[in-house]
């Protein structure tokens, strides 16, 4: 869409909203959120993106194919599962590392990881659509 | 719990998901699907079939996610029955694979192939192993999705025509699914197979349980291609690429037919007596009327859609019929029909691909054109119809025998009326298309390219499955076997709930009633 407001806007819009689901994903360790809210936000971004510049542009931006990303982040969330099998857990049994400097800083476990993978999987997804339906005008 | 030998039972669900996810990870880059989607169906059989010997001789095996333990977390679980289908199920994706190899294009590569296989193996390999009524509901949306991605590959009109069908009706199948499921949860309070086994046997049999039985009946026997939900099935299964029919042939309603022995058996084992009579009548008409239909067709492809819903029909009467010797009969059967679709829907496939239309009437002489694929073809024909020494005439002989105990001639003459139309309609079909000369001078229908290069493929598959179907007929004891077991672990569910309980999981006098095998009929 050749529009001067939209195109000035998009990238503080699309900076802040990436910005903000990875705020929205992290969130949702112990509070409202989550990877598949943040995905959807982050999914948004990239929407506004495509509208903006177009579909050439936020392939560029995205760098790999969204498909791409879902598969990485579905990888990333049963690789997550599986990294309990080494602690003796059940599949999907959440691991923690408290690092001795940090002790306090709850994001270092599988279950962050997981959450990362329902990210990129959402992201992909939309994304994929997002591009196919701009496509088809 | 939590030791490493409970893991078995998450890889042949987590191994093609992982490969899935690395497939979609290469997308554009078809060489590298390939590779994994080859290696991820070998590494789920490779696992299916470690799972299968360690149940074979540990007996059942749970495992819940996230240490969470049943009924409260999500368990997964494998009997000899689950795991046994698992194994069948890679081995004809295997080789629908490699038939694959040779009948895609790079079209329909870049269009998600193998990932989209590979999810549907996750989808199907989920469904044999979860003991969570839920949980099958999303295994269930995980086949269905990838198989809307599977059928319209190709993209032709007629193709998308036949998308619309299979989607709409399975979509309204699946919310009746999940209308059972949420109103068994209401009553229960538990989504755990093994759990509600406990529950549902101490709830009044009343006509809340009789609708929720009636519910899965009609939505996982629309799964399942059950009359008069069938007609979907020849609408929708002739339209996609040979490869695609071929998978789904062999493993969706399949899974349909499981999931309906798995909640009549496990969950309710003596409730829903109105669903139990539906079902007898159900199972005869679909197999007659299937017969009957595969004997009017006059597309190869359709015929072969009818012959599916037809042996739909002969596993669900052994369920109907509900004694261990109709559960052997039922269990082979489904092992049987695994095989043989895919076979006859690559048959089918090649017979379209020689001859370069689907018309039985139109085809002529392709015996003397391709003699090998008219073997292929009447061997698998021969085996679906139940002749002997197929591998189709041993389960009909369980299940007739079993009619005739308990007095269930109905199914019985459903039994033999279909496996007689069926004959016929092989008959025909092989008369006409393949024994007929050529009018005129017509040079007779050939396979030029199958024989060279990837076309080896195309026979080699289709021969694997043609003598796997053979060898089990001539030598069926292990098969009787394992069945045997497996139907007998339907009847006592004792163990099987234990493994996904814990221990001392079974009420004193239900670990009675479970031992007996009276949880039965």
């Amino acid at each position: 869409m050749n529009s001067l407001v939209l195109r000035t806007a998009t990238p503080f819009l699309v900076a802040l909203t990436v910005l903000f689901s990875i705020y929205v994903l992290l969130r949702g360790h112990n509070e409202p959120g989550g990877g598949f809210i943040g995905g959807l936000i982050g999914a948004s971004a990239f929407a506004t993106y495509t509208i903006a510049e177009g579909i050439r542009a936020a392939r560029r931006a995205l760098i790999l194919h969204p498909i791409a990303i879902a598969g990485i982040g579905l990888f990333l969330a049963g690789a997550s599962g599986v990294a309990s099998l080494v602690f003796g857990d059940a599949f999907l049994t959440g691991q923690w590392w408290f690092p001795a400097f940090a002790p306090d800083f709850k994001y270092l476990s599988t279950v962050v990881l997981f959450d990362i993978g329902v990210y990129m999987v959402v992201v992909g997804t939309i994304v994929a659509i997002a591009i196919a339906l701009e496509e088809d005008r | 719990m939590s030791d490493a030998s409970a893991w078995l039972v998450v890889w042949p669900v987590l191994i093609p998901v992982m490969a899935a996810a690395l497939a979609a990870a290469f997308w554009g880059n078809a060489r590298a699907q390939g590779a994994i989607g080859l290696a991820g169906v070998l590494g789920q059989l490779v696992s299916a079939i470690v799972l299968f010997a360690h149940v074979w001789q540990n007996g059942a095996l749970a495992m819940s996610m996230g240490g969470w333990p049943a009924p409260f977390g999500i368990a997964l679980a494998a009997d000899t029955l689950g795991a046994g289908l698992t194994v069948v199920a890679c081995v004809a994706a295997l080789a629908i694979l490699a038939f694959g190899l040779a009948d895609t294009n790079a079209d329909h590569h870049r269009a998600g192939f193998y990932p989209l296989v590979l999810a549907l193996m996750t989808g199907v390999a989920g469904a044999f192993l979860t003991s969570d009524v839920f949980n099958l509901y999303v295994w269930f949306e995980v086949t269905l999705i990838s198989s809307f991605g599977l059928i319209v590959l190709g993209g032709r009109r007629e193709q998308i025509d036949g998308a619309v069908k299979y989607a709409i009706l399975n979509l309204i199948a699946t919310t009746f699914l999940l209308i059972a499921i949420g109103l068994l949860y209401g009553l229960t309070g538990t989504l755990n197979m093994a759990d509600l086994s406990l529950k549902v046997a101490d709830l009044p049999q009343d006509a809340v349980l009789e609708t929720i039985a009636l519910l899965f009946l009609v939505s996982l026997g629309m799964k399942a291609a059950l009359f008069p939900l069938y007609f979907w099935l020849p609408a929708a299964y002739h339209t996609p690429l040979p490869t695609v029919s071929a998978i789904f042939a062999a493993l969706l309603t399949k899974v349909g037919v499981y999931a309906l022995i798995r909640v009549f058996l496990t969950v309710f084992p003596e409730s829903g007596e109105l669903a139990r009579e539906a079902m007898i009548w159900a199972a005869v008409a679909t197999m007659v009327l299937g017969a009957l239909g595969a004997l009017a067709e006059a597309d190869i492809r359709r015929f072969v859609s009818f012959t599916v819903v037809s042996g739909v029909g002969v596993m669900i009467a052994g369920l109907a019929i509900g004694s261990e010797t109709a559960l052997i009969g039922a269990i082979f059967y489904i092992v049987h029909s695994i095989i043989i679709s895919a076979a006859l829907f690559m048959a089918a496939g090649l017979v379209v691909r020689a001859g370069r239309t689907a018309q039985v009437e139109d085809l002529a002489g392709l015996y003397k054109g391709s003699p090998l694929l008219a073997i292929g073809f009447l061997l698998v024909g021969l085996s679906l119809a139940g002749v002997p020494p197929f591998a189709g005439f041993w389960p009909k002989v369980y299940l007739v025998q079993a009619g005739l105990a308990e007095q269930s001639y109905m199914l019985v003459a459903g039994i033999l009326l279909s496996g007689f139309l069926t004959l016929l309609a092989v008959g025909r079909t092989f008369a006409i298309a393949f024994w007929r000369a050529a009018p005129g001078d017509a040079a007779p229908a050939r396979l030029t390219e199958a024989l060279q290069g990837e076309g080896r493929l195309l026979y080699a598959s289709l021969g694997a499955l043609a003598i796997l179907t053979f060898a089990i007929g001539l030598y069926s004891a292990p098969v009787v076997e394992a069945s045997t077991r497996a139907a007998g672990e339907l009847l006592a569910p004792g163990p099987y709930i234990e493994a996904v309980l814990g221990e001392g999981a079974l009420p004193a006098d239900t670990a009675i009633r479970v031992e007996t095998g009276e949880g039965g009929e």
